[in-house]
C-alpha cells in the first residue's frame, strides 16, 4: 500500500488538543437556555442523556457479546446471521445500532470498520466513538492504506492475511468479531470480557493473550 | 456533494492520534450538545439525513478546523431556525421573544432509556424488489448529486460484488430534502482494494460498502 503518507499537515490535528475556547463554552450554555426557555427542552432529560453514554452504554457491552461468542458456537452463528437479534439476546440495541452486522476475524481475515462520510458507530455495544475514530486522518485513510492506519495501532498484519475494510456508509453498523487469544482456554465468559478492548471490536488491534497466572 | 466530509482516499491528512483514556466527552458543553441534539431529535422535525447534510455544507476549511461536536452545533442552530422552533434573532440575543407555540413532544428524563432502546431504524416493511442479487458483479454510478449522498466519490464508477442484501431501506438522497423515503434494498458491496486504489493496493485486501439499489447499475 502507500508508502509515504505525508505527515505534513499535522496541524489539523493540533487544535484538538488546545484548551476549550470559552466561547463554545458560552454558545451552548445560551443555545440551552435559550430551547428550555422555549419549552423545547427539557434539562433533567439531557442529564440522562449525558450520563447514559458516560456511564450506562460502552465498549464493555460489545466485551460481553464477543465473550459470549467465544463460548458458546450456537450463540456465534446466530450473531453472524442476525446480529441484531443476537445482541439483543444480552439485552443491548436501539440507537445507532438498529442495524447490526458483526463480521469475523480468522488467521485468514481481519477487518476494520470506518465511516469515512462522517462518524458512524454502534453505540449500543461500543458506546460513542474516540476522537480518533471521527478525525480525518482515520476516515481519509483507513480505505486506501488499512495496513499504514494498523500499523500506526501497532499492528503488523501479514501480507498473506486479507484486509477487509467496512465503511459504514449505509444505516449498517459493525462490530468485529475479534480471534479468541491464545492461552485463555480455561478462562470464564466474564474473564473472558475483561481481555476485550474498544480496538479490538473496531479492528485496530487484536485481544491480547492473558497474563500468565490468569485463571477463571 | 463532493464535499471534504467525503474523505476516503484523501492523502495529506496526517497520522491518526490516539488518546490514551479518553474521556466520552472531552468538556461539558459536548455532552450538552450531544444531549440537545438528541433530545431535539425526539421531535422529528427534520430527518437524520438533513442533518447530515446540514454538517456537509459547513465551508471545507470551518469543517476541518472545527472540533466534531462544533459541527453538530452548528447544524443544531441552522436547523431549529429552518424549522421554526426558534428565531435567528433567538439565537443571537439568547432571549426568548417567546414559548414556542408549537412546542411538539418534550423528552423527558423518565423517557430516555425507552427513546434510546428503540431507536430510530431506517429499515421499511414495505415491498421492494431488489435490483441485484448475492454475486452478482454491479458498478456504482459515476453520478456527482449536489445534495446528500451515501456513494462515496472513491468507489463511483468501480466495479464490486454484491456481498450480502439487507433488505430495504429508507433512500438518504431524497429523504434529506424531504422528497420522500423511496424505500430499496442496500446490499454490502465488496469491491476489490486494487479496483479502488490500483497495484498499490495489496492483492487480497477489499472494501465494503453500503450502497442503495439507485446507486448501481448491472456490471
Amino acid at each position: 500500500m502507500t508508502g509515504d503518507v505525508s505527515h505534513a499537515n499535522a496541524q489539523g490535528h493540533d487544535h484538538e488538543h488546545q484548551a476549550v475556547p470559552s466561547d463554545l463554552t458560552l454558545r451552548v450554555k445560551a443555545l440551552e437556555s435559550l430551547l428550555v426557555e422555549k419549552g423545547l427542552v427539557d434539562r433533567p432529560a439531557l442529564d440522562a442523556l449525558i450520563d447514559t453514554y458516560e456511564h450506562k452504554i460502552g465498549p464493555r457491552n460489545g466485551a460481553r457479546v464477543v465473550a459470549r461468542a467465544w463460548v458458546d458456537p450456537a450463540y456465534k452463528q446466530r450473531l453472524l446471521t442476525d446480529a441484531n437479534a443476537a445482541i439483543a439476546e444480552l439485552g443491548y440495541g436501539g440507537q445507532q445500532g438498529e442495524h447490526m452486522q458483526v463480521v469475523e476475524n480468522s488467521p485468514k481475515v481481519h477487518n476494520l470498520v470506518v465511516c469515512t462520510l462522517c462518524s458512524c458507530y454502534p453505540w449500543p455495544v461500543l458506546g460513542l466513538p474516540p476522537v480518533w475514530y471521527k478525525s480525518a486522518p482515520y476516515r481519509s485513510r483507513s480505505v486506501i492504506d488499512p495496513r499504514g492506519v494498523l500499523r500506526e495501532f501497532g499492528l503488523e498484519l501479514p501480507e498473506d492475511t486479507e484486509v477487509r475494510v467496512w465503511d459504514s456508509t449505509a444505516e449498517l453498523r459493525y462490530l468485529v468479531l475479534p480471534e479468541r487469544p491464545a492461552g485463555s482456554e480455561g478462562l470464564s465468559e466474564e474473564a473472558l470480557a475483561a481481555l476485550v478492548t474498544r480496538d479490538a471490536m473496531v479492528g485496530v488491534a487484536k485481544v491480547m493473550s492473558p497474563p500468565k497466572g490468569v485463571s477463571a | 456533494m463532493n464535499g471534504v466530509h467525503d474523505m476516503g482516499g484523501m492523502h495529506g491528512m496526517g497520522p491518526v492520534q490516539q488518546e490514551k483514556n479518553e474521556p466520552v466527552f472531552h468538556a461539558n458543553w459536548e455532552g450538552r450538545v450531544f444531549a440537545l441534539d438528541l433530545a431535539i431529535d425526539s421531535k422529528d422535525k427534520w430527518t437524520g439525513d438533513a442533518e447530515r447534510h446540514q454538517i456537509e455544507v459547513i465551508p471545507p476549511a470551518e469543517y476541518l478546523r472545527m472540533r466534531y461536536y462544533e459541527k453538530w452545533l452548528t447544524a443544531l442552530v441552522e436547523l431549529t431556525v429552518k424549522s421554526g422552533l426558534v428565531t435567528r434573532a433567538e439565537i443571537e440575543s439568547g432571549k426568548a421573544m417567546e414559548r414556542s407555540s408549537k412546542p411538539g413532544h418534550v423528552l423527558t428524563a423518565a423517557e430516555v432509556p425507552a427513546t434510546i432502546a428503540s431507536g430510530a431504524p431506517a429499515s421499511r416493511n414495505v415491498p421492494a424488489a431488489p435490483h441485484f442479487r448475492v454475486g452478482q458483479r454491479v458498478r456504482a454510478r459515476n453520478m456527482h448529486p449536489v445534495g446528500h449522498t451515501r456513494l462515496p466519490r472513491y468507489v463511483r464508477a468501480k466495479l464490486g460484488t454484491i456481498d450480502r442484501d439487507h433488505g430495504v431501506f429508507v433512500f438518504p438522497d431524497t429523504n434529506a430534502r424531504d422528497l420522500g423515503e423511496k424505500p430499496q434494498h442496500v446490499y454490502s458491496v465488496r469491491f476489490a482494494a486494487r479496483e479502488l486504489w490500483g497495484e498499490q493496493a495489496a492483492p487480497h485486501d477489499s472494501v465494503y460498502v453500503g450502497l442503495w439499489d439507485d446507486y448501481l447499475e448491472p456490471a
